[in-house]
């Protein structure tokens, strides 16, 4: 979703197959979300140890501009509110949306 | 002058043809107060904003959340138009109620959420392409005019 609605993202992914549904995006999408986000809220109250190889992975190798991780972030609140709309009362909303941004903080955090 | 296609106006207008704007609106606003507390700073004569359920019931969210988005409707029937149709708003919103443009784009992901949560799978990455252009053409509008 993120790559259909902010196609400047693809930018990072030359190497993959963007075709909706393709192989490539399902595995990524698992290891950022089923990966990383909940390795993220497990450890809510120390993210930055919990993520702290991948904050150095994305400051030394990745460095995806900061401003893409709120736009992931946006796409997962559409797609929580796609699939579990009763879920995501405004309470939740805030919280999912501060979460987001506590993970892009973290992850961007060692860039300078 | 912005362009779109085809099919971004067909689904933009048919994703506004099922919106309850008043619902939506109150929903829209009161969540921009919700997740993003700072933005109450523009509604301190809004009455009780303590909480979130304050917030959800307060009525005065809840007009003025039909009003933005009534006003968002303009920009939906001018697609061609928008620049034109919003500079008296964009001047009202820089010279009297001094509101930050990144307000705007804050209220447009909101009120992307918000349609997702009522459209569910019909609200397809292409529809949500065409409204995230949408919200952001309608928030740069709103800041054009500032000085």
């Amino acid at each position: 979703r993120m790559f259909s609605t902010y196609p400047q993202t693809k930018t990072y992914f030359p190497h993959f197959d963007l075709h909706h549904g393709s192989e490539q995006i399902r595995g990524h999408g698992k290891k950022v979300v089923a990966g990383a986000l909940v390795e993220a809220a497990n450890h809510i109250d120390d993210i930055a140890s919990a993520l702290s190889k991948l904050s150095d992975l994305h400051a030394q190798k990745l460095r995806v501009d900061p401003v893409n991780f709120k736009l992931l972030g946006q796409c997962f609140l559409v797609v929580v509110a796609i699939h579990h709309p009763s879920l995501l009362t405004p309470e939740v909303h805030a919280s999912l949306d501060k979460f987001l941004c506590a993970v892009g903080n973290v992850l961007t955090a060692k860039y300078r | 002058m912005v362009h779109w296609s085809a099919e971004e106006k067909q689904l933009i207008a048919s994703v506004w043809s099922k919106v309850n704007v008043e619902e939506c609106g109150a929903e829209a606003l009161a969540r921009l107060l919700i997740v993003y507390p700072w933005t109450q700073r523009f509604f301190a004569s809004f009455g009780n904003l303590s909480s979130p359920t304050a917030i959800i019931g307060n009525p005065k969210v809840r007009a003025h959340g039909k009003k933005v988005l009534t006003s968002f409707g303009e920009a939906v029937k001018n697609l061609d138009n928008i620049k034109t149709t919003y500079a008296k708003l964009s001047e009202l919103h820089c010279e009297k109620l001094h509101v930050d443009p990144e307000n705007f784009r804050l209220l447009g992901d909101i009120l992307i959420i918000v349609l997702a949560s009522h459209f569910a799978r019909d609200f397809t990455p292409a529809c949500q392409f065409a409204w995230q252009k949408l919200v952001g053409v309608v928030a740069h509008a709103l800041a054009r005019k500032y000085h």
